[in-house]
């Protein structure tokens, strides 16, 4: 094992953690801040990068196409929403319907399974021959770090806001919301639309940095998603608290996770296996929480007051 | 000021579970009232309130506040009518947020929610000068996650939340019930002072007969989803508990079957 191939592909495990990142604080908002289980990002990681990727080809300006993929991942956040609130679907169910339409989608958007994209043809953003050896404001990780801060600083602001307010509300206690005069269902349905704009701009970066949208690309993205949420919590949890740090620390989660994966798989670990090491993995986590509580609680004695 | 006329709702019609539980009840409110609600379990209170809140809708009859037919009006729409505290302390309020968020959140019930920031300096202020008439020491908490408050403390955030924006109607169901005695007496103590002082229309279920007559100008009794008796004013003031089991077995011809009720 030579240490410094792993070394060699740090700088793109680096890039590409800050962009599942980016996916990450987009799961942060359904699963932490709205208490829903959104399964819509499995479709929607492809959806943005296949949009983007058509438009880029075809001739339009790399910042409108982005702009067009997150539009287009708002939308199908949109039909989750209403096939979770009007339709009465329980969200779960909800994204995996959107998520199998999406299919369909993402396969009429590209014309066929997988849509390759040249570097050196387009300009593109963010790319795996940027990560080294380039100038450092062409540098991938710089222009993807620069988009996480920009989208943590407007994510700080719109949920402090009386909107945002109403929002964390809804996910937190709904009855409580709606005794307030907040319409949870369109909440809801905006959480999810903000949400799955976040993931659909990640698929429009990784794409562009992989070079090619693919049918198959979004395959367990709220897994991965989980993974960088729940390592983030559980490393920062105790030292920020601050909203802004909290969505950070996803970021940082993410890149933990694509770290962890290289080793992984710099150790020799088969890659056919990774899915499987990857679910395994956010299970434990997820089951923390509940295992503390089962068997690590000490009594608590009722407070009189 | 409040007009309910012949309300009627059944839960799981045609199952065997099927419970009528409001049965044509009519109900009338003056402004100004304060009214203590009491009956049996099962006896319609908690459903004529989340009637009135729009929690779900009725299956006959209207809802007026102030002339305004809220029947079909959406619960969140309603919402700006009317404020609520409800018996499980958790329920009032967002516990993972802070205590002044949820009382901004509060006072902007019933107007549009955009893009303005969530919570003000000045608010800040007037929130903790009416957490101070609270007298709880919550004044100094402002940022403390309502999480970390007790039931106590959270009930009374809740009702100050409830009436921050004045209500037309204010609603509390059983919302001393889950506290221990000594903290359900400062609650309602605060209840009667915050509804005396802004003048608020009220309806308040209790299942201690002994609050129900010490508080309010009127009561009623439900029973079976109808209220079966309505006293007020002087007559009210002589009730004795006595008087209103009593009156409990003679309206509904039976007594009170259930030991809650009679205990307390």
């Amino acid at each position: 094992m030579d240490i410094a191939a792993l070394l060699n592909a740090m700088p793109g495990a680096v890039a590409q953690g800050l962009i599942w990142g980016i996916m990450a604080i987009g799961v942060y908002i359904t699963y932490k801040i709205l208490d829903v289980a959104d399964l819509t990002v499995d479709g929607t990681m492809c959806t943005g990068g296949a949009v983007c990727i058509m438009m880029v080809t075809s001739g339009h300006n790399i910042y409108i196409s982005m702009l067009v993929a997150v539009l287009a991942g708002m939308a199908a956040g949109f039909v989750t929403g209403i096939f979770h609130t009007f339709m009465g679907i329980p969200a779960i169910l909800a994204g995996i319907l959107t998520q199998l339409a999406l299919y369909s989608i993402n396969l009429k958007i590209m014309g066929r399974s997988n849509q390759a994209i040249s570097v050196d043809k387009y300009n593109l953003l963010v790319s795996l021959r940027y990560v080294k050896g380039v100038e450092f404001y062409k540098n991938t990780i710089l222009v993807v770090a620069i988009f996480c801060i920009v989208i943590i600083g407007i994510l700080y602001w719109f949920f402090g806001t009386e909107l945002g307010c109403s929002l964390r509300a809804t996910g937190c206690n709904p009855n409580m919301s709606r005794a307030q005069g907040i319409n949870t269902n369109l909440n809801v349905i905006l959480g999810l639309m903000i949400s799955n704009g976040l993931v659909a701009l990640a698929s429009a970066l990784y794409s562009q940095y992989q070079g090619f949208a693919d049918i198959n690309m979004g395959r367990g993205a709220i897994v991965i998603g989980l993974a960088a949420v729940i390592i983030g919590t559980v490393l920062f949890e105790k030292i920020f608290h601050n909203f802004a740090l909290k969505l950070l620390a996803v970021a940082i989660g993410g890149v933990v996770y694509y770290i962890v994966l290289q080793v992984v798989v710099w150790l020799g670990l088969d890659t056919d296996l990774l899915k499987l090491l990857s679910a395994l993995m956010v299970a434990v986590f997820l089951a923390f929480p509940y295992w503390k509580k089962k068997y690590f609680s000490k009594p608590v004695k009722k407070g009189v007051n | 000021m409040l007009e309910v006329k012949n309300i009627y709702k059944t839960f799981n019609a045609g199952t065997v579970n099927e419970k009528t539980a409001l049965n044509g009840l009519s109900l009338k409110l003056n402004e100004g009232d304060f009214v203590t609600v009491i009956g049996g379990n099962g006896a319609g209170k908690s459903t004529l309130l989340n009637a009135l809140a729009g929690v779900w809708l009725v299956d006959e009859g209207e809802i007026f506040i102030d002339d305004i037919n809220v029947t079909k009006m959406p619960e969140h729409k309603r919402a700006k009518f009317l404020g609520r505290v409800f018996q499980d302390p958790m329920m009032g309020t967002a516990a993972t947020m802070e205590i002044d968020e949820n009382l901004a959140l509060a006072s902007r019930r019933g107007k549009l929610r955009g893009l303005r920031g969530g919570i003000s300096k000045a608010e800040k202020e007037e929130y903790r000068e009416r957490l101070a008439e609270l007298g709880l020491g919550l004044e100094d908490r402002l940022s403390s996650k309502v999480g970390l408050l007790s039931g106590g403390q959270r009930q009374a955030v809740t009702l100050l939340m409830a009436t921050l924006k004045k209500p037309k109607l204010l609603l509390l169901d059983e919302h001393t019930a889950a506290l221990d005695p000594k903290t359900a007496a400062k609650v309602l103590e605060t209840t009667n002072k915050i509804v005396t002082e802004h003048n608020l229309t009220t309806l308040m279920i209790t299942h201690n007969m002994k609050d129900a007559i010490s508080n309010g100008n009127r009561l009623i009794m439900m029973n079976s989803g109808n209220i079966i008796l309505d006293i007020s004013g002087e007559e009210k003031k002589k009730l004795t508990v006595d008087d209103l089991l009593q009156k409990f077995a003679q309206a509904s011809g039976e007594g009170f079957d259930n030991d809650r009720a009679l205990l307390s």
